[in-house]
């Protein structure tokens, strides 16, 4: 049953990736072209998921929308990663004052509520996909960094890393031939579950209206058109947060699958069964 | 354990200082001002304006002005709703979230840590990973699209319960079920997550082997010591439940401090930003202070720390 839920998920999230990389080929309709003369429609065989106030598809505007959501929320996170993972290197490896200050910079930033992080950057960088992302890249490095430092914090005290030094290798070497590649676990796993929360962060971005401007959308940005329809039209509201749930669950599920495999309990158990 | 309690009191206040302190200058360094439209006034009338307002000043100016007004109780006037102080806003609408996030919390705590206990200890079974399956969708669903459905069935197709506004006590119930829904599900998972490893200990074989009963095994050895992360979760998710939410008000039209968090930053209305950022910041670190003191009671162990 676990292994045919995440078989479909991953189905799932494949499928939505090429449909976003090809997506003038699956849809049947242009993103922005507008039909005045369709405003409006329920989902019915010619606009499988009817039409919006300007009469445009629904559902192209659907698939291209995922381009945008999954876009933001993949580089938005190796940004996060990059960052989070330097960061976490310099404060947790070399330690000292550099650790002291980046530890208050994270302290601050745990502080502040996220979105309000995302907003006020949004302000700062400016409406748009570079403010988008920036705003969402800098507001979600700190967990990164935290973990990336606590880690370092317990291969530092392992013999095969004193080894290391005691063999005269470089800090550099240590860090990358070393420590990093232990890490890999940590950090795929939080990739794996930054990229959902990304995603959402984007949508709830857009869905204030601080998202791309129109004829360009994403999930969030179409729910927030549709949310003000959402008791006579509610096909606007519910398709776009379709899609958005169902990314993100298949996105969870992978991330789960992904931490159990990487669990080290786990596989010690297993070690002492056998 | 008192030096702790104070040093971690104050450090708290300095926390708060900080906070505010920063989004003072970063709204007011964000391009954009309160006063910007369209078409551009007339300069006399800008400066006009400006002066009233005490925005001509010398940002330092400004914030030592603004200092001196907020420690004295004194938010000033909003930008935005003429002749309405920020402390009569922040009146009006903080209990109606505070009403709202603490039904959400009581949800959150009653529904969702039984379940995670219990999924723990029905571990792989067919029950627990139904929970697991529930939970992550729950994580997964956009709160707006859970409000919308929760409006369309509860109060469109079955007409037992209002879609929007806060003019009846039956008002509460679906936007505290959209509110709660999430944090419930992260609750439930992390409750698993911790109440599994705590099964693993040790004293939870000795226990066993003394012949505790299975319940008291749960509930009283293994329970208490599996709630430090979810005590440390309730923190952060105590300010974001009562300071409102965005979303959730926004469909439900509900009169709610959530509103102003995010309305007032998008235009500039410093006084209200800094008014909301107060309550927030108060609210999350006096929280995470509360939960830090909870650990004593949880954990015996922290008691002897400095």
């Amino acid at each position: 049953m676990k292994r045919k839920i995440r078989l479909i998920a991953s189905l799932f999230l494949v499928m939505i990736t090429l449909f976003a990389l090809f997506a003038p080929l699956v849809t049947p309709f242009s993103y922005e072209e507008q039909n005045i003369e369709q405003q409006l429609l329920q989902p019915n065989s010619t606009h499988w998921m009817g039409t919006d106030l300007l009469g445009r598809d629904l559902y192209s505007r659907i698939i291209y929308g995922s381009r945008l959501s999954l876009a933001v929320g993949a580089m938005t996170t190796l940004f996060a990663l990059f960052i989070g993972t330097i960061a976490g290197v310099l404060s947790g490896y070399f330690g000292g004052k550099l650790d002291q200050v980046i530890m208050r910079v994270t302290d601050f930033f745990y502080t502040f509520p996220m979105i309000l992080t995302a907003i006020l950057f949004t302000l700062l960088f400016g409406r748009g996909l570079i403010g988008l992302f920036l705003a969402i890249g800098f507001s979600s490095w700190i967990t990164q960094a935290r973990l990336v430092r606590g880690q370092i914090l317990q291969i530092k005290q392992l013999s095969y890393i004193e080894a290391a030094h005691a063999l005269g290798q470089s800090e550099w070497n240590i860090v990358f031939k070393h420590v990093l590649p232990q890490l890999r676990g940590t950090i795929v796993i939080a990739l794996a579950f930054q990229i959902p929360t990304n995603i959402l962060t984007e949508s709830f971005l857009s869905f204030m209206g601080l998202g791309l401007s129109p004829p360009f959308a994403s999930w969030g940005t179409l729910a927030h058109e549709g949310y003000q329809a959402m008791l006579t039209y509610p096909h606007l509201i519910i398709f776009p947060g379709l899609a958005l749930f169902l990314a993100m669950l298949s996105l969870q599920i992978l991330a789960d699958a992904l931490r159990d495999s990487y669990d080290p309990k786990k596989n010690l158990e297993k070690s002492f069964l056998q | 354990m008192f030096d702790f309690i104070v040093k971690r009191f104050f450090s708290t206040i300095v926390l708060l200082w900080i906070l505010l302190t920063s989004l003072f200058f970063l709204l007011r360094l964000a391009p954009g001002g309160p006063f910007d439209t369209d078409r551009a006034w007339p300069p006399e009338i800008k400066t006009n304006i400006l002066e009233k307002y005490g925005l001509n000043e010398p940002l330092f100016a400004q914030y030592q002005n603004w200092l001196s007004h907020v420690v004295q109780g004194d938010f000033k006037d909003s930008f935005q709703y003429l002749d309405r102080s920020v402390v009569s806003i922040i009146r009006d609408s903080l209990p109606i979230s505070l009403k709202l996030g603490f039904l959400a919390l009581f949800f959150i705590i009653v529904i969702g840590i039984p379940i995670g206990a219990y999924c723990a200890w029905k571990q792989n079974t067919p029950i627990d990973q139904a929970f697991l399956f529930l939970s992550a969708s729950g994580i997964s669903i956009p709160n707006y699209l859970l409000a919308s459905i929760l409006i369309l069935i509860f109060a469109i197709h079955l007409q037992i319960l209002p879609a929007a506004l806060w003019d009846s006590p039956s008002s509460i119930i679906l936007p505290s079920i959209a509110l709660a829904v999430k944090p419930l599900c992260m609750v439930i998972r992390l409750t698993r997550a911790s109440v599994l490893e705590t099964l693993g200990e040790d004293y939870i074989r000795t226990a066993y082997a003394k012949g505790v009963s299975e319940f008291n095994v749960l509930f009283k050895h293994t329970l208490k010591n599996a709630l430090i992360p979810i005590v440390t979760l309730l923190g952060p998710l105590v300010a974001n439940l009562v300071t409102g939410s965005f979303v959730i008000e926004l469909i439900f039209q509900i009169p709610g401090m959530g509103k102003h968090f995010i309305s007032s930053i998008l235009n500039r209305d410093y006084p209200l930003a800094m008014g909301v950022a107060f309550v927030y910041g108060s609210i999350l670190l006096f929280s995470n202070f509360a939960v830090d003191l909870s650990y004593f009671w949880i954990d015996p162990r922290t008691r002897r720390l400095k």
